[in-house]
């Protein structure tokens, strides 16, 4: 279940959109198989940014392309994107099984292998044998334990996460980094990671992207970034 | 937080409200079970009567199945498009049956699908003759359906529009399609609320009395509520309406039992949050379903009320407005309503209180948790005895003092106040709980109490909903048939009742004015309570 070819380069191309009074402008290259954070001040258009990459929203002009192809009009089904949100990652009414085996086939029609590839995933995220359970009997990491185990099985070559961690006590967000990061090195996906906490990035990001009044402020390194930050907002930022 | 003083008067405050709702009701009770011809329980139940209780249940089974059938779909398509423009219309009209007389509309079903109505002439057109019929069982379940469909479709899209965005968002990255998001997502938000939705549907079709009075009739289409009332007000048979009544008390019994066992959905019942962005029915096909699903619908709505525009129109209203007949019944239907209105407000206002002050202490013991409940659970003991039966009761027990006309008054504003209890209870309580329990600290470590503290306090979150209330109130009232029906008299004539008598002395052109202007002023009611609604979501949403 793990691919090999590290993720594609992600390349936003004078992409505008306009949603009610905001406007927004995002320009850059977002390096394949790297872990890219996603840092900047509330509503400066962070999730925007996420959700014109998976196509929930779609760019008034512009072209967003993932390796040379062109992901204008493709539906967010036909775009090879998982995305984890802070919370609602599983259905609620439905078990872990379900929720994990509708991200292989949409209409459930699992065959062994598949079954197998949804246990074996739960059992990755460690939350082997609780293929039965209801997402209402499990704590919030569990809860994006199974979100993530839903996206091993999809396989896909990005993943977006908007604040995954957000809503998780400190001691339970150094596990679940350390889990994405040991599942990155697996899968060497492309990953944009929106969090709002300085020790996040510290810890995961190799790239940082600062979005500010709808666009993209600053972009480099996290290494870069953290020695010595360009702008007195992202110092503010680092200050946490 | 409350004074040990303050305390003690809410207490005895809800215990007056309750002890005078309790009598209300089971004086009515015991006088039918008193009553001294009435005969032991099972011999009277004869052969007519199971005829008429099985018609009771049959039609309102039929009726609930129809409706809730024919709402899923609409639900489904309205749902699935948040962003269309007439949506918050469409669902608003759906909201409006539930606000008007159902005599008012039970003309504007006659007027499309009667005898000679649009739908029959149209199909006579294609060369049938005059094939649907408004009358018996048909009619009855066109009726309850045009009532009841849009309720059953406004709690299931609210229901649907609860579900978090991020579902629709991973139903689009999964690339789930219309049959998946069917199976996974839409069914079970929509079972989850189908139980409550369906026996919400069945009670109000149970104890349904204008629509059958007006469109049923003789022994093949009566239901008990309709059977009692033509027992007492025309065969003067007091048995046959003391059995009828108990059993129609059994089957309410039932129906409640049932609601208390899954859960009752809230008729008033608007969505609080506004619906989340989908990704998905953007195939032609879909676009196309949904829109004549909700074409149909609407055309299915409007109908019978522009048919109450367009005939009431027709009548001479200048000279209708100016009769005495107009004025006398329009200022009986008036006080009856603020009153029972007023009355309502007053009764739950001292409940809520009641059920306030009894849990204020940190831990509130067992004996005040249950007298929290029962102040709770009366609004819903109301539902128990229909308002035809406690007329009968009462019938009954001031028979031997006289002329029943004379109390007849009091009567109608205490049923009516009765029949209004729960809905003002749903729209009050939530409000005031809330508020309450946001200020009572604040207010206890100020040092606030009496008028200033009503006035600064209370007053500016309470007004609103409260007009809400008095104006749901005054709305039932204005459109009640059934406690008017029975002590009516030529001295007391309310509007729905000069409406029914001319609709019954076919002089229909009055009828229908009087349909028009009666619709009106309820609509004005209506929408003063909706305005609100918008209100407060609208800051919801900031």
């Amino acid at each position: 279940m793990q691919q090999t070819e590290p993720g594609p380069d992600i390349y936003l191309k004078e992409i505008r959109l306009t949603l009610g009074a905001s406007r927004f402008h995002f320009e850059g290259l977002i390096r394949g198989g790297r872990i890219t954070a996603v840092i900047g001040p509330s509503g400066s258009g962070k999730t925007t940014l996420l959700n014109t990459v998976a196509g929930y929203d779609q760019p008034d002009s512009g072209k967003l392309v993932f390796d040379g192809e062109s992901m204008a009009a493709k539906h967010p089904a036909q775009r090879p994107v998982s995305m984890i949100f802070q919370e609602h990652n599983l259905f609620g009414h439905l078990d872990l099984f379900t929720n994990v085996g509708l991200g292989i086939h949409p209409a459930l029609k699992l065959n062994k292998d598949a079954r197998l590839a949804v246990s074996a995933a739960l059992a990755r995220v460690g939350l082997g044998g609780m293929e039965r359970r209801k997402p209402a009997t499990l704590s919030g990491g569990e809860k994006q334990r199974a979100a993530f185990a839903r996206a091993l099985v999809r396989n896909k070559p990005v993943l977006l996460m908007d604040e995954p961690f957000a809503a998780l006590d400190p001691g339970l967000r150094l596990t679940m980094a350390s889990l994405l990061r040991d599942l990155h090195h697996e899968t060497t996906s492309t990953v944009l990671i929106v969090t709002h906490d300085p020790d996040e990035v510290r810890r995961l990001a190799q790239d940082v992207i600062f979005v500010e009044n709808g666009r993209i402020a600053f972009h480099s390194e996290a290494a870069d970034l953290l020695a010595q930050p360009h702008l007195p907002a992202i110092a503010q930022f680092l200050k946490g | 937080m409350l004074t040990p003083q303050e305390r003690r008067l809410g207490v005895a405050g809800g215990a007056i409200a309750l002890a005078a709702v309790l009598a209300f009701m089971i004086l009515a009770l015991l006088a039918l079970l008193a009553f001294p011809s009435a005969p032991a329980g099972g011999t009277i139940v004869t052969a007519y009567m199971w005829r008429i209780l099985q018609f009771t249940l049959l039609q309102a089974a039929l009726s609930t199945a129809l409706s809730v059938l024919l709402a899923v779909p609409v639900a489904l398509a309205l749902a699935r498009r948040p962003n269309f423009a007439l949506r918050t219309w469409i669902l608003r009209l759906m909201v409006l049956p539930m606000g008007l007389p159902v005599l008012v509309v039970a003309l504007g079903l006659i007027a499309v699908w009667g005898r000679q109505g649009v739908a029959n002439s149209l199909l006579m057109i294609l060369g049938m003759d005059r094939p649907i019929s408004i009358y018996g069982l048909g009619g009855i379940l066109l009726a309850h359906v045009f009532f009841n469909f849009p309720l059953a479709c406004r709690l299931a899209v609210a229901a649907l529009d609860r579900l978090p965005g991020e579902y629709w968002k991973l139903a689009g990255s999964l690339g789930m399609g219309p049959v998946s998001v069917f199976r996974f997502l839409e069914w079970p938000a929509i079972a989850r609320v189908l139980p409550g939705i369906s026996s919400l549907v069945f009670m109000l079709c149970a104890t349904s009395f204008t629509i059958v009075l007006v469109l049923g009739g003789g022994p093949a289409a009566t239901t008990l509520e309709v059977a009692i009332y033509q027992s007492l007000r025309f065969d003067f048979d007091p048995p046959r309406a003391i059995a009828l009544s108990l059993l129609q008390v059994a089957v309410t019994a039932s129906v409640l039992g049932l609601l208390g066992l899954i859960g009752s959905a809230d008729p008033t019942g608007s969505s609080s949050s506004a619906p989340s962005r989908r990704y998905d029915g953007t195939s032609l096909a879909a676009r196309l379903w949904d829109a004549l699903v909700v074409l149909l619908s609407v055309i299915f709505l409007l109908l019978p009320l522009a048919a109450i525009v367009v005939e009431g129109l027709q009548a001479d209203l200048g000279r209708l407005l100016t009769s005495n007949a107009f004025v006398k019944a329009a200022t009986s239907s008036a006080i009856i309503a603020v009153s029972s209105a007023v009355l309502a407000l007053s009764v739950s206002t001292l409940l809520i209180r009641g059920r306030l002050a009894a849990i204020d202490s940190r831990r509130p013991g067992t004996v005040a948790v249950a007298y929290w409940r029962l102040l709770g659970a009366s609004s819903l003991l109301v539902l128990l005895v229909p308002p035809v039966v406690l007329g009968t009761g009462w019938f009954l027990l001031l028979r031997p003092l006289g002329d029943v006309a004379r109390f007849a008054p009091i009567l109608i504003i205490a049923i009516n106040a009765l029949m209004a209890l729960p809905f003002v209870m749903r729209v009050l309580e939530p409000t005031w709980e809330a508020h309450y329990a946001r200020t009572t600290r604040l207010v206890a470590s100020l040092g606030l109490r009496g008028f200033w503290k009503f006035w600064y306090v209370d007053r500016p979150i309470l007004v609103k909903p409260a007009a809400l209330a008095l104006s749901f109130a005054m709305a039932l009232s204005l459109g009640d048939l059934g406690a008017i029906a029975l002590f009516g008299s030529n001295d007391l004539v309310t509007l729905p009742w000069l409406l029914y008598s001319r609709l019954s002395s076919y002089r229909t052109a009055d009828a229908d004015g009087l349909a028009l202007i009666l619709g009106m002023i309820c609509l004005a009611l209506t929408i003063a309570g909706t305005l609100h609604q918008t209100d407060r979501s609208r800051r919801a949403a900031d």
